[in-house]
């Protein structure tokens, strides 16, 4: 591939009658990186998704993906995109196996080659024991292995993942996200969509953040970061006496008398938690319980957005 | 490889892929033979001796009522076939698996050719298992080879025109209730027309549709095939029908599996 944008979007606009989906969108996704579309249910991540990847037309704005034109060109797209939707689109009446020889004859890859192939991606997706059982019989997570497998029998460039892991539960989870490095380490360029903060930042290089049809920002997963307040302490004392020395000993801190807490504004560092817990020793002030709370993908959503998503992920210290 | 070699390969996959849906599920294959089995025994056996007297002439009683009744129960067996490919196609169209495909550089046609191949292939087994069942019960034709390869060739041509017309329904209907019941004027069409007695018994009104709507003319042929009566310009008329459904039918499935999704 040449060093031209393995997606390119400008001005991608659709509607569903009245209802505007795609408000103008812009992005630039670069070969070989993991972009995310990051946004709640509704921000309209899946039709950029079908839109991207050929299966619906916009009504306006100029894609090239894996450099062709995707009005002009849309099968030359095709060739050189794989796509796992988030309902999964596996043939349920065939088994894993037959679903994957299925692609693999679409692919024209050849009897011999097409097995081959079959039998490499039911390994790696560690799918080898149920190759023979029908689709219908698969877990959640298994389905959606089998779904990624199947996009990758003609190896291809640029993978779109349309919510890859909701629905699934913490391992599936944490499997598919290291399919999704390995794919990445592997050359391919991968775009996908998360309602998931934490996804987005373990796996993106970059982020595009999605609210109700419209870009609200994009950049790294650390410059996103940047552009919120800093994180702070929760201290939670088992009485009003602990609270009001700790407020006195600590200076710059927020306390809340009903719920015996104080807010400590901190970098999350180690140091800084160490000489704050010392200085509350010197006290003698006993914490209930300690939270640390850095700024996540949650609070640069509420920031940029003005309204929340999910809820808040706590490192809890007893 | 061409645009010729890609479609006829990637139609053959897909085919391949329903007759293993078919295989795998062979219920429909035992509906598309079952429904008229049983129409056939009960118009033999229940009312063929009254509906034969009635006819009169020649045919009379239910030994010669089944020569009568056997073309329209093969008709009935064909249109009962398509209520069912337009069910399979509709419950296909709303498969994740069918978005994929549109996603991938594959011949577009392809999933509807195989498709309409694959329902074929059923429905001649279908019907291939109807007429096993009408000769066991004294169904008598008096073709010789050449006017049973007619049969077969007249047959053939009206379950691709069928099929072809029940994917479309199948792709128009935007559920599967309603592409079990947009077939359903297709079943009632034997009974309209020369299937079960001849149009000539029939209110005027009605004589006038069962007369020049499609199935007569074919059923016409099929019984003249199949029995030696006369068949005149139905032969040619029911094949115009055929190739005419096939083709409307052929171009509007393209047109509906081509629009873009989301509209």
């Amino acid at each position: 591939m040449t060093s031209e944008a393995a997606i390119a979007v400008t001005g991608l606009r659709k509607s569903y009658g009245d209802h505007l989906v795609l408000d103008g969108i812009d992005l630039d996704v670069t070969t070989g990186t993991i972009f995310s579309l990051l946004g709640p249910n509704g921000a309209g991540k899946t039709t950029a998704v079908q839109i991207l990847s050929t299966l619906i037309g916009a009504d306006a704005g100029d894609v090239r993906v894996a450099g062709h034109d995707l009005a002009r060109e849309p099968d030359a797209v095709r060739a050189a995109i794989g796509v796992t939707g988030q309902f999964s689109a596996v043939d349920n009446l065939l088994t894993g196996e037959e679903n994957l020889i299925l692609m693999a004859d679409l692919h024209h890859l050849g009897k011999r080659e097409g097995r081959r192939k079959t039998a490499e991606l039911l390994e790696r997706f560690d799918l080898a024991d149920a190759a023979r059982k029908p689709a219908t019989t698969y877990s959640g997570g298994m389905r959606r292995r089998l779904d990624l497998a199947m996009g990758l029998v003609g190896d291809p460039a640029i993978v779109f993942l349309d919510e890859p892991t909701t629905g699934l539960d913490p391992r599936a989870r944490h499997t598919m996200w290291q399919i999704v490095r390995d794919l990445v380490a592997g050359g391919v360029t991968i775009f996908l969509t998360t309602q998931y903060l934490d996804e987005a930042d373990e796996l993106a290089d970059r982020i595009a953040v999605l609210d109700q049809g419209r870009l609200v920002a994009e950049g790294t997963p650390e410059q996103l970061k940047r552009r919120v307040p800093g994180g702070h302490l929760r201290l939670r004392f088992a009485d009003a006496r602990g609270l009001e020395s700790a407020t006195q000993t600590l200076g710059h801190a927020t306390g809340d008398d009903d719920a015996l807490t104080l807010k400590v504004p901190s970098d999350g560092s180690l140091r800084s938690l160490k000489a704050l817990l010392d200085r509350l020793d010197d006290e003698s002030i006993e914490v209930e319980e300690l939270t640390v709370h850095t700024p996540d993908l949650d609070d640069v959503f509420f920031a940029l957005t003005g309204h929340p998503t999910a809820d808040e992920e706590k490192v809890t210290v007893r | 490889m061409s645009t010729i070699t890609l479609a006829l390969t990637d139609s053959a996959t897909m085919l391949r892929r329903n007759l293993r849906h078919a295989v795998r599920y062979p219920s429909v294959t035992m509906i598309v033979a079952g429904i008229p089995v049983i129409f056939l025994l009960l118009f033999v056996y229940v009312f063929g001796d009254t509906l034969g007297a009635g006819l009169g002439g020649p045919v009379a009683g239910s030994d010669d009522y089944v020569n009568y009744v056997a073309p329209g129960i093969l008709l009935l067996g064909v249109a009962g076939a398509a209520q069912g490919t337009a069910i399979s196609v509709a419950m296909d169209m709303n498969e994740g698996i069918i978005a994929r495909f549109r996603t991938m550089a594959i011949s577009r046609a392809s999933v509807l050719t195989g498709h309409v191949l694959g329902s074929m292939v059923q429905t001649i087994v279908g019907i291939a298992v109807v007429v096993g069942v009408a000769l066991l019960v004294g169904f008598r034709p008096t073709a010789g080879p050449l006017e049973w390869l007619a049969v077969i060739g007249l047959l053939t041509l009206l379950i691709f025109a069928l099929t072809w017309l029940s994917v479309a329904l199948g792709l128009v209907a935007r559920n599967v209730e309603s592409a079990s019941n947009l077939p359903m004027p297709l079943i009632l069409l034997p009974f309209l027309g020369s299937g079960f007695v001849p149009t000539d018994s029939m209110a005027t009104g009605l004589r006038w549709f069962a007369e020049y709507q499609p199935f007569t003319p074919i059923m016409e042929t099929l019984r003249g095939l199949l029995l030696g009566t006369s068949i005149g310009n139905d032969g040619v008329v029911a094949v115009g029908w055929c190739v005419g459904i096939a083709l409307v039918s052929y171009l509007w499935a393209k047109k509906l599996y081509n629009r873009d999704p989301s509209r």
